[in-house]
């Protein structure tokens, strides 16, 4: 039999690279520093249209992730999207802050992003943002440009 | 063991039935192993002499009669009480069974270990005390894998005493044996029940080497016993199984050809079928 | 013909009445297996020295396996995302399909074949060499001696050796993409970082594996306890202990990423 301290230290070296490669996959795989557990708080935006916007998808103010979309519903009354987002605590938004669904890049994954306005008063925990902007879906984008494009040379034509 | 309690054996079958899977390995067997005494379970291999053991031991349970051990009703014990038992059992498997894992003395020691909280030099003295019993202090530091069949017996024994048991079970102890491990193993059965003030019981198949160190036999055949006595008694005996036995004859009540059909129906049934 | 339907049905009520008592079976084994973990706990180096025989042991051959699984990924991801002109996304796929699916349970197949196998081996034999028996004479019983301390030292080895195996498959997938052909290693880190989620990727993996070792390691010690005790006997059981642990682990896995990844 293998000597009790040798396979001691074995088994050490072995549960200390197997808790160390997990700390890797946390930090430097992961974004556990970045997300770091605090406190955060629930908003809620409205739009007419998501695209293709996901759970967790990263709530974004000046390119800085502020927070993550949580939950994503359909509201049958009014029939549009309802995202909330659980924003970090550490954040504050003035109560006219613009919600938009951009995409980051051509074909890259969509966020919601804030653009801050000017009013003094806060945002605070399960309120609704007013003003949003929907995600601009590319299909519509392209026939808008195609329209345009027939009617201008139309016009030439004539 | 209370001393008043002498004249009662120290293990005691009363009519006990045996059946695995509706086959009957043991019927009415009636068994009382003295205190003190050397006993043997002979027959021929498949006779239910191993599972006459393990009835004792509790790892199985009598279909019906009652196997007692120190006075205790074996069958009515929870495990508990049954791991209590067996910590004052000692029993010696056909080929050892040593722990492949651990080295002799690990092997001597693991009972030591498991059952007391004893420290490591007294764990040391002792394990030294049992493997200069069976002669072998030499071999502490090897793996089982290392001895000879003799040597792992011997330990095995050793492994065996180490809690220094009132009651020593011993599964063919010669089986595969070359003669002078035999008639060593022989030797120490018998020193060792003498100097524990054990009892012993043998289930073994040799005649030749268990008559020179036991007091009493059974013998079993087909589940049920055939006859019994002392060693005179049964070298004198002119029961015909015990005579076959004794003497090694090929035929006899123990009939050489399994039962089967005659000869020429079977020769002739197969030429038919082909 | 009626006959040879009743047989057939026979045949049929015969091997599911035989699966299943052997699955209750298994399950009260597992219930007792946890019951006597005491001694597993109380005395923890029987449980170490197991670890040292499952979890150290089979270190190479997850090194190294993740090593080359990450670096086969980076290829392969490379080759498909520049097609769309999104080869900074490499990390991410790497990371992801490592974490979450080829980490727990790649590791688990191998960990079934190399350290499963040599637990059902070693209690199969201990049985027919009578080494169980002999422990029970002893007044030891065998399951809270051999059979735990195996169980948790696989239960404690497998999440162990997941992480190394997504982490080196990582750092393969790394020195491929980056060293190898030149994805920018800014985006190739900051890319999987932000789409790698601790809670829901990383625990989701660890708790998979935890899963999947639970499942392996009573597999393992149960066919090694119900071997029949003869040489066949316990080839065929370890050759059992691989197959059915490959496919349980396949099942848990379909089942458990239903459950975890659904939402998202």
């Amino acid at each position: 039999m293998m000597n009790r301290l040798t396979l001691d230290l074995w088994v050490g070296f072995f549960v200390a690279i197997g808790l160390a490669s997990l700390l890797f996959l946390a930090l430097k795989v992961g974004n556990l520093s970045a997300s770091n557990g605090g406190e955060t708080y629930r908003l809620e935006a409205k739009f007419d249209n998501i695209g293709g916007l996901k759970i967790r998808a990263p709530v974004k103010s000046a390119g800085v992730v502020v927070g993550r979309v949580s939950e994503i519903r359909f509201d049958s009354d009014n029939y549009v999207a309802v995202v909330a987002m659980q924003v970090d605590g550490r954040y504050k938004f003035p109560r006219d802050t613009f919600a938009t669904i951009l995409t980051s890049g051509l074909l890259g994954e969509q966020y919601v992003g804030f653009e801050v306005g000017g009013d003094p008063e806060m945002l605070k925990g399960g309120d609704v943002i007013k003003k949003t902007q929907s995600a601009v879906v590319i299909e519509k984008l392209i026939s808008q440009f195609l329209f345009n494009k027939a009617a201008e040379t139309g016009e030439q034509q004539q | 063991m209370s001393v008043e309690s002498q004249p009662e054996p120290l293990v005691e079958l009363t009519n006990v039935n045996f059946a695995y899977d509706r086959r009957p390995i043991l019927t009415g067997i009636n068994m009382k192993i003295p205190r003190g005494k050397v006993v043997a379970i002979m027959g021929i291999s498949g006779g239910g002499k191993t599972t006459t053991l393990r009835l004792i031991g509790g790892q199985l349970k009598a279909s019906s009669g009652q196997v007692t051990v120190g006075g205790q009703d074996v069958a009515g014990l929870d495990s508990g009480g049954l791991y209590r038992l067996r910590r004052r059992m000692g029993m010696l498997f056909q080929f050892g069974a040593l722990f492949t894992d651990m080295s002799v003395y690990e092997n001597v020691a693991f009972q030591m270990r498991e059952h007391t909280d004893l420290p490591d030099d007294m764990i040391h003295d002792l394990v030294m005390m049992k493997l200069e019993a069976v002669g072998l202090r030499g071999v502490a530091h090897l793996m089982p894998s290392e001895l000879s069949g003799g040597m792992a017996r011997r330990v095995a024994l050793a492994r065996a005493i180490a809690l220094d048991p009132m009651l020593m079970m011993y599964d063919e102890p010669f089986a595969g044996l070359d003669p002078i491990s035999l008639s060593i193993i022989g030797d120490l059965i018998r020193s060792l029940n003498d100097a524990l003030g054990a009892s012993s019981i043998i289930v073994t198949h040799d005649v030749q080497e268990s008559m020179k160190i036991v007091d009493y036999i059974y013998f079993v055949s087909e589940g049920k016993i055939v006859a019994e006595g002392t060693v005179d008694d049964i070298r004198n005996s002119d029961a015909p199984y015990v005579h076959q036995f004794v003497w090694g004859e090929a035929d006899g009540p123990v009939a050489f050809h399994y039962p089967s059909r005659t000869y020429g129906e079977e020769i002739h049934t197969v030429a038919g079928h082909a | 013909m009626p006959e040879r339907i009743a047989d057939a049905l026979r045949w049929l009520g015969k091997r599911v009445n035989d699966r299943l008592w052997r699955l209750g079976f298994a399950s009260r084994f597992f219930v007792m297996t946890l019951l006597y973990s005491g001694t597993a706990m109380r005395r923890f180096f029987l449980t170490v020295r197991e670890i040292y025989f499952t979890g150290v042991l089979s270190l190479i051959i997850i090194l190294v396996s993740g090593l080359f699984v990450g670096m086969v990924l980076g290829l392969q991801g490379y080759d498909t995302l520049q097609r769309y002109g999104s080869s900074e996304a490499l990390g991410v796929l790497v990371a992801l399909s490592l974490v979450r699916e080829l980490g727990p349970v790649v590791a688990a197949l191998l960990f079934a074949s190399r350290a499963g196998s040599a637990i059902t081996a070693e209690i199969g034999l201990m049985k027919a060499t009578e080494q169980l028996s002999a422990m029970e004479m002893m007044a030891v019983n065998p399951i809270a001696r051999v059979v735990a301390p195996r169980f948790w030292a696989g239960v404690i080895s497998m999440p162990m050796l997941a992480a190394l195996f997504s982490a080196m498959g990582v750092f393969g997938g790394y020195l491929v993409g980056v060293q190898l052909i030149g994805v920018d290693e800014g985006s190739f880190w900051s890319q999987m970082q932000a789409s790698v989620d601790f809670r829901e990727d990383v625990m989701n993996g660890v708790i998979k594996s935890f899963v999947f070792g639970v499942i392996v390691s009573w597999i393992a010690v149960f066919e090694g306890y119900d071997a029949e005790p003869t040489a066949e006997g316990v080839s065929g059981a370890t050759t059992r202990t691989v197959v059915t642990s490959s496919l349980a682990i396949l099942a848990a896995d379909f089942i458990l990423t239903a459950l975890m990844f659904r939402g998202a």
